[in-house]
């Protein structure tokens, strides 16, 4: 009984082998997943960098079925995405996947930044992880910005027509370069046409790049931890960290089930909530694109509105749209603004707990004023906010090189 | 695990048995879960609802018809004849019986019960018929003059396939001989009334 089973495992090696030979299966298996050794005091936070590469294969996967049945055209755009709600056959099912999936990747990366601010993961020898993180990030509003031209209704419409605008404000070729960008006069069939084509295939290709860019920039430095220490410090005889464990079966463990609880949380959005009262598909969206009427109320999707409300806070075009830029660009600089002797949140002084909680407050505050209407006194408590924010980063160098830091342990803790 | 201890030490007191039963448990959920979102995916390539309703029954009026005339229109994309026979015609269709393949119409996968008689058709002056060939799908000429014809010396009329030369009669009746391998396909259709054919319609009922 034993021989023909011994048989067939010999001839399956033998298959292994001759493509071992060929191309490097196993030796990337082993280096990137089951000898890939991650510290073994992973916590909560950690999941959200797996949850972020699950979000891009559902938005990937359900992006190209929608491909399948939408028509990048003004006079077709809007019923056709309304011919997937109503006629495909699941089309509402897989839209709603593809909707709600873009902004739970934004819910997914803002907590998967957010570790990476809370323990350091940013500082040496990390900084490129980091920098290639902001990068995904960039392109990745630049995706979903596109993403949701595409229904063409009044606020993918009026959408456009803002955020385009914000190019018009740069001195001297500003015009030009607006007009180059929609291709027409003004937002038009043109204007869909390109971001249709950068949305489903330029733009992802850039982003996958970038992740494959993070990931091989992660895996030759290793990954951090909330203690913040580097576990290849202390090595068994064999030359495996003690602190850390291979990445599977651990962790793929660990990550499954996370991905358990993200896909019951992401399903029961798509069945009870796909809108999520007007956060994620806003209501003047279900009114077909007019170029003579604005909404009265033209917000952008939540996951921009931090920065909308900056925007709004200043008084002047092109001051405005600087300070805007330059609140995503100061994220490229982090890791050199950082001149902690400890990388985690834990061991770092009072000052540095204090600017991250009051970082994190002010982002989410932000959010809300950016939904808000715009009133004379949101305005002023928005610029009271947008100086907290760039504080954060002014602060940093000053609070992180005087503040008395705890010792980091030696080994990992739980 | 406290910090003294390698996983290799771990690893013996594993519980081998309660870890296959909860590997195989997980991916058993995994892939009835796989599955369940695979379907919604799949099912989406099969005709929408709008397919289905430009698909739906077509009505034809045949009521200016003459003796020998045919009307093409289009049902589910594909091109239906209505040809109103001859008195001539009819009667000679029993003449070629000799020559064709199945010439009483014992394919039923070919007709509705209702159109399984030597005219192949509810009323016997009315051929409806899909003009695909039955071979690779092309549209055969309708070349109802009988005498010597390039493709047959003794053409009694009927369909001539230019794509790969089968030939059927006025009742779509394919030829022994040749690619196509079955008659031409009658689809369901009924009679409004006299004057109008309902294509896509059983003749007993819905479809």
């Amino acid at each position: 009984m034993a021989k023909p089973a011994s048989n067939i495992s010999r001839q399956l090696s033998n298959v292994g082998a001759w493509i071992d030979e060929r191309i490097p299966v196993s030796s990337f298996w082993k280096a990137h997943i089951s000898e890939y050794y991650a510290p073994k005091n992973f916590n909560f936070f950690y999941f959200f960098g797996s949850l972020a590469m699950l979000v891009l294969a559902i938005q990937i996967l359900t992006g190209i079925f929608l491909t399948m049945h939408y028509k990048p055209d003004a006079a077709e755009a809007f019923a056709s995405v309304e011919y997937i709600m109503r006629d495909v056959e699941w089309g509402w099912l897989i839209r709603y996947m593809h909707s709600t999936g873009a902004s739970f990747f934004f819910i997914v990366v803002y907590l998967h930044m957010f570790r990476g601010l809370m323990y350091g993961s940013y500082k040496s020898p990390r900084e490129l992880v980091w920098v290639l993180g902001v990068l995904i990030y960039l392109v990745l509003m630049a995706e979903a910005f596109m993403g949701y031209v595409l229904p063409w209704g009044q606020m993918s419409y009026w959408g456009a027509q803002v955020i385009i605008s914000l190019f018009g404000a740069i001195p001297v070729v500003g015009d030009a370069l607006v007009e180059w960008i929609r291709g027409d006069f003004f937002v038009s069939d043109a204007t869909l046409n390109r971001f249709f084509a950068l949305h489903v295939i330029a733009v992802p290709l850039a982003l996958l790049a970038l992740v494959v860019l993070h990931l091989a920039a992660l895996h030759e430095v290793g990954s951090n931890n909330p203690d913040g220490i580097e576990v290849k410090k202390n090595k068994d005889s064999q030359g495996r960290p003690l602190d850390a464990i291979p990445f599977h079966p651990y962790y793929t463990v660990k990550d499954i089930f996370g991905v358990g609880v993200f896909l019951t949380l992401f399903a029961f959005v798509i069945f009870y909530a796909p809108e999520f009262g007007g956060l994620f598909l806003e209501p003047d969206n279900f009114n077909p694109a007019d170029p003579l009427v604005t909404p009265p109320h033209i917000v952008p999707v939540w996951y921009f509105t931090p920065y909308y409300a900056i925007l709004r806070a200043v008084p002047d075009k092109l001051a405005g749209v600087i300070l805007m830029g330059m609140a995503i660009m100061v994220l490229f600089i982090l890791p050199w603004l950082d001149r902690s002797k400890v990388k985690s949140i834990r061991y770092k002084g009072l000052g540095s707990k204090i600017l991250l909680a009051v970082f994190a407050i002010t982002f989410i505050r932000l959010g809300m004023l950016g939904m808000g209407e715009g009133t004379h006194a949101q305005t002023i408590e928005s610029r009271i906010w947008t100086f907290a924010y760039f504080a954060f980063f002014i602060l940093m160098p000053f609070v992180t090189k005087y503040e008395k830091t705890r010792p980091e342990p030696e080994r990992v803790t739980k | 695990m406290s910090d003294k201890q390698s996983l290799a030490s771990v690893e013996p007191k594993a519980d081998k048995g309660r870890r296959m039963l909860l590997l195989a448990g997980t991916g058993a959920v995994g892939a009835v879960g796989a599955g369940f979102a695979a379907w919604p995916f799949l099912a989406s390539w099969k005709p929408s609802a709008r397919a289905r309703v430009i698909g739906a029954p077509v009505e034809a009026f045949i009521g200016d018809l003459e003796p020998g005339q045919l009307i093409r229109l289009q049902w589910r994309g594909q091109t239906i004849g209505i040809l109103r026979r001859t008195e001539q015609m009819i009667e000679n269709l029993p003449d070629v019986n000799d020559q064709l393949a199945d010439p009483s119409s014992e394919n039923e996968a070919q007709q509705p019960p209702y159109a399984s008689n030597l005219y192949r058709a509810i009323k016997p002056e009315y051929l409806v018929i899909n003009m695909h060939c039955t071979h690779l799908g092309c549209v055969p000429e309708f070349i109802p003059e009988v005498g010597a014809q390039p493709f047959e010396q003794n053409w009694k009329g009927g369909f001539f396939c230019p794509c790969h030369k089968s030939k059927f009669d006025l009742a779509g009746r394919v030829y022994s001989g040749v690619p196509a391998p079955t008659n031409l396909i009658v689809p369901p259709y009924s009679f409004v009334d006299d004057e109008h054919v309902m294509i896509g319609v059983h003749s007993e009922g819905a479809v």
